[in-house]
């Protein structure tokens, strides 16, 4: 086996132990419990029905339709925030350093903790779907459309993970962690199509609401879900090719900031 | 089996070690003893990898820890001064993910996982998660994870610090039965008698740099002979009490915390100067409720080496006699 074969499988080796120890935490850690299954529920509902008959979508789309696969990028780039918090606590309780002493993976940690938030996200969108069916949401394409928009979503949610990864360990604590992606996610998240149509922006937040990937991952859950309104108008290349465009952003997001959060991770020590 | 010298490590203003020199003959103990601050961590930390340092070699095991920090960390177990366990892993799961870290495989991994919670006295809480352990019971736990590859090398960063009496013994017992296997050990502690009782030989260090080094009776040795301790009925007479033992003291006085218990350091023979000294306080009426004669503890070793002590709060559980204390009086 060559040297850089080994490299990769010992990263993937060790990252599965990892990211085990951080699925086993489902179970016991009632704030991953809420953050997974709860909270999700909690999203779905409430925009569905505190916002669901104030807007007006073009086309005749009903807005709870309109809404849930914003719901969906809004949660998963939220969950996000999560791969940043639980390597800030592993930071903080010294586990960081047992496993720097340890002659496994350098990048296995990081590897491990991403991978486990997939799993989150898997469980989250999962309890989203179904809230979101209980409350009148439908997938009206095909079985591949729709698994595709799930997966579009995944790796959406994971390319951000990195960022928050990288984060995480540059700060001092938990609460920092909290603070600091709060305030990217939220703009991201909230000047975006995810919860009224681009057609309501005007001007440069119009220019940055149709280049903001957080849009292109919605529009494209929506056409895969069938969910978008025909009648709207997509003036960007970003909006009219959101697929790829999603896709690129991802593929950007993980070239920069994996490398960034692994060399991070190899200075970082317990403060 | 570890070998290091001239480790300097700087953090912006601070100076952890300041070309630290340290040898640990295979199977043997060596005890770095210091003050909070003194860079005992720091050293513990460049040895194991976990952090570079600016200038020096370290070897351990045979392996260049510059050069090769992967193969020096499959060669070591460390146990660091806060139990870095997983709190919401039980013990079982917590040791068998070290043990598939160390690349054991799982089966062998699982079974060493057993071995250990036995030998560590966890079996009985192995499948509760261990934030519901007692610190001792942490402790114990994360020293069974530095035993998981059964290493050659152990480092023990303060491995009873904060620990209650009962704990520390507990503690202890294990260690000494680790030593007894014929592991190499380097153990850092601000408990004087820890390294009394552990270590084989016991490098005092302060400012990042080391000060003396010796067997602990070499280093007792050192700070001159026998001590006369005496406690007063009455604070009062400390004054007189004070002059009486000046006639004898080779160095300074040291007065307890409560003022009635006096300890000083004698030159000439020690029952003479017990004779002198008790002749002094009939003359003087000076009334007593102790005298005694006792060999220096590392108290006074690590007092007579750097002018301060050793523990600048003692807590109530540690384990150093609670009447050493800091105050001189000359």
């Amino acid at each position: 086996m060559s040297n850089s074969t080994e490299t990769l499988t010992r990263a993937i080796s060790d990252g599965w132990v990892v990211a085990q120890r951080n699925v086993v935490k489902i179970k016991r850690v009632p704030d991953i419990l809420v953050f997974v299954l709860i909270s999700p529920i909690m999203f779905v509902l409430l925009f569905a029905y505190v916002f669901g008959g104030a807007i007006d979508v073009p086309g005749g789309v009903d807005y709870k339709e309109f809404l849930v696969p914003g719901i969906f990028a809004q949660t998963v780039v939220f969950g996000a925030t999560f791969t940043g918090y639980g390597l800030a606590d592993d930071m903080q309780k010294g586990i960081i350093d047992r496993f720097r002493s340890l002659p496994m993976s350098r990048s296995a940690v990081l590897v491990g903790r991403t991978t486990s938030d997939v799993i989150y996200n898997v469980i989250s969108l999962v309890i989203m779907a179904l809230t979101g069916l209980l409350v009148g949401w439908r997938i009206r394409e095909g079985f591949v459309d729709a698994a595709t928009g799930f997966l579009l979503l995944l790796v959406f949610a994971y390319a951000i993970s990195w960022i928050m990864a990288w984060v995480g360990l540059l700060v001092p604590s938990v609460e920092v962690v909290n603070n600091a992606s709060f305030i990217v996610i939220m703009p991201l998240t909230f000047v975006s199509n995810a919860f009224v149509p681009q057609s309501t922006f005007s001007g440069p937040l119009k220019v940055f609401v149709e280049w903001n990937p957080v849009s292109t991952v919605t529009q494209a859950c929506r056409e895969l879900f069938g969910n978008a309104s025909p009648d709207m108008v997509l003036d960007s290349w970003a909006m009219q090719n959101p697929v790829v465009y999603s896709l690129l952003w991802s593929a950007a997001i993980v070239a920069v900031f994996a490398p960034l959060a692994v060399r991070q991770y190899r200075l970082s020590t317990s403060k | 089996m570890i070998r290091a010298s001239g480790l300097v490590k700087r953090y912006k203003e601070v100076t952890a070690l300041d070309g630290l020199d340290l040898t640990v003959p295979e199977g043997k103990v060596l005890a770095l003893l210091g003050p909070n601050g003194a860079g005992k961590t720091t050293a513990v930390k460049c040895l194991t990898t976990l952090i570079r340092p600016d200038a020096g070699t370290a070897e351990v095991a045979g392996v260049d820890v510059l050069t090769d920090p992967v193969g020096v960390r499959s060669r070591i177990g460390l146990s660091g001064q806060y139990a870095a366990v997983d709190e919401h892993l039980t013990a079982y799961e917590n040791l068998v993910m070290i043990g598939r870290l160390y690349h054991l495989g799982k089966a062998r991994a699982q079974e060493r996982a057993r071995e250990l919670l036995e030998k560590s006295d966890l079996t009985e809480f192995a499948d509760r998660p261990a934030k519901t352990y007692s610190g001792g019971q942490r402790r114990r736990l994360d020293l069974a994870g530095a035993l998981v590859a059964e290493p050659p090398v152990l480092v023990l960063d303060e491995p009873t610090t904060g620990l209650d009496v009962r704990s520390r013994q507990q503690m202890w017992d294990v260690i000494r039965e680790l030593v007894a296997g014929g592991s190499t050990l380097l153990l850092t502690t601000q408990y004087l008698e820890e390294a009394d009782r552990l270590a084989d030989n016991i490098l005092v260090i302060d400012h990042g740099r080391a000060i003396a080094e010796g067997t602990a009776d070499e280093l007792k040795s050192r700070t001159g002979g026998e001590r006369i301790e005496v406690v007063l009925a009455d604070a009062a007479d400390r004054e007189a009490a004070t002059r009486v033992l000046a006639e004898v003291a080779i160095d300074g006085i040291r007065v307890g915390d409560n003022g009635r218990e006096l300890t000083a350091a004698t030159g000439g023979s020690p029952t003479g100067d017990l004779l002198r000294v008790l002749q002094g306080f009939e003359r003087e009426e000076v009334t007593v409720l102790d005298v005694g004669l006792r060999r220096p503890t590392l108290d006074d070793v690590f007092l007579a080496l750097t002018g301060h002590a050793a523990e600048e709060s003692p807590d109530s559980d540690s384990p150093a006699t609670p009447d050493e204390t800091k105050e001189l009086a000359r």
